[in-house]
């Protein structure tokens, strides 16, 4: 028997760098996407503003694919979490 | 099955609800500190949302509460006995900690006093070594590490990808983001710490013998630990949140949210393979992180090594103080 179990400790660090720090940066794509300035829209936002949308259709539907992305992530990595920690009875 | 026996079942049951009472009222900051220092959540709000998600985490897995119920002592020599002497300790030492404002580990304390009233009652040999440090040392050891590596990329990240936006901005589309970092938090938070009273609680009631050993939590004791926790982190400790939110390092949005992600992250898959760790080290370590990951920012580390001493000594002391007390003849 080791102290340390590797496999667990290496997936701790792997799905954690993915969903601790991945989601975030992908959060923080989509907000720079959300921000893109568009054509139509009149630039009227200055350098202290601190409007989130800048009316870019293609970055508006980029924002969109991650902010679903990472929504689906967490409802998908929670389902994970109840499967891992709802093991079938022990048979007495 | 005495009648002695169901008034000292019925009193450990209490008790270690009160615990988990303590222990939620004591991490309210733990899962809110961030969001509330930022402005990104109204305490109130924060405080109600931390309690409901609490109460979901509590039910979301079971695989803690099935680490300290077996996992960790023999259950064919601890007693009932043993079980309220490790309990009775754990509560005193959360409300001193809450009372002083150090953030320390409400769990290791419960770990801690259970093994040591075990060692006391039984000897080494009733310990799981094998158990205890795998599944509790080691993780909590490596665990507020990690979440410092995870906050200290995520900081990096954010900062770099959002560097076009305004400061202004940047404020406001991570303060949104931290309001579901933070649940994840709140939720993460109650599938670790609720689990530990419900692994305690079975404890007890396999040492009682109403359940066989290797029984997997009831629902009434989930149920219970769940609004025990949720309940007691709605009333939630708010000398802790000054602490951890302004103490460490001057925290913005983006920080927050890398801090919170990073923490819930790592205490959620902890979770998922059943090791208990310290949700408060977790949040520490990620804070810290957050510090290291943005250029410029200082953490204070006079701050940080005045904490790092009361964890150093929450486990020992607890050990000791029901040893204690378990040795003690009036205690039953």
């Amino acid at each position: 028997m080791s102290w340390i179990n590797l496999t667990a400790l290496w997936k701790i660090v792997v799905y954690g760098m993915i969903a601790g720090a991945g989601l975030p940066a992908l959060f923080a794509v989509g907000l720079r996407a959300l921000a893109l300035p568009g054509g139509a829209r009149v630039q009227t936002a200055g350098a202290d503003s601190d409007q989130l949308v800048g009316g870019n259709v293609l970055g508006m539907i980029i924002a969109a694919i991650c902010f679903l992305t990472i929504l689906a992530a967490l409802g998908w990595g929670i389902y994970e979490i109840y499967q891992l920690g709802h093991p079938a009875p022990v048979k007495k | 099955m005495g009648v002695g026996n169901t008034t000292v079942l019925v009193l450990v049951v209490i008790t270690a609800l009160a615990f988990d009472f303590t222990n939620g009222f004591h991490d309210t900051g733990n899962a809110m500190a961030t969001s509330i220092a930022t402005k990104a959540l109204d305490p109130r709000v924060a405080v109600a949302l931390s309690g409901l998600l609490n109460l979901v985490g509590a039910f979301l897995s079971l695989a803690v509460a099935a680490t300290i119920a077996n996992g960790l002592v023999d259950t064919n020599v601890v007693t009932l006995q043993v079980v309220a002497a490790g309990l009775a300790g754990g509560i005193i030492w959360n409300l001193l900690t809450w009372l002083f404002g150090i953030p320390s580990s409400s769990s290791h304390a419960l770990i801690g006093g259970v093994i040591g009233a075990t060692i006391a009652a039984a000897g080494g040999s009733a310990v799981k070594w094998h158990g205890l440090i795998s599944k509790v040392i080691i993780p909590a050891g490596l665990s507020p590490i990690i979440a410092a590596l995870v906050a200290t990329t995520g900081t990096w990240l954010l900062y770099r990808i959002s560097r076009g936006l305004t400061q202004a901005a940047r404020g406001h589309g991570f303060r949104i983001g931290q309001i579901g970092s933070a649940c994840m938090v709140s939720l993460a938070h109650g599938t670790n710490d609720a689990q530990k009273t419900m692994g305690v609680i079975t404890l007890a009631l396999i040492a009682n013998g109403t359940l066989h050993a290797g029984a997997q939590a009831p629902f009434w004791v989930i149920l219970s630990c769940a609004l025990a926790i949720s309940l007691g982190t709605y009333v939630g400790g708010w000398r802790v949140i000054r602490t951890l939110g302004k103490g460490l390092v001057e925290i913005e949005s983006p920080q927050g949210m890398a801090a919170e992600s990073a923490s819930a992250a790592v205490i959620l898959l902890s979770s998922g393979v059943g090791y208990s760790l310290s949700t408060t080290h977790v949040a520490t370590g990620s804070i810290i992180g957050t510090g290291l990951g943005k250029r410029g920012a200082e953490v204070r580390w006079n701050v940080a090594g005045r904490m790092a001493t009361a964890w150093c000594f929450t486990r020992a002391r607890r050990g000791l103080s029901s040893r204690e007390s378990t040795l003690c003849p009036g205690s039953t």
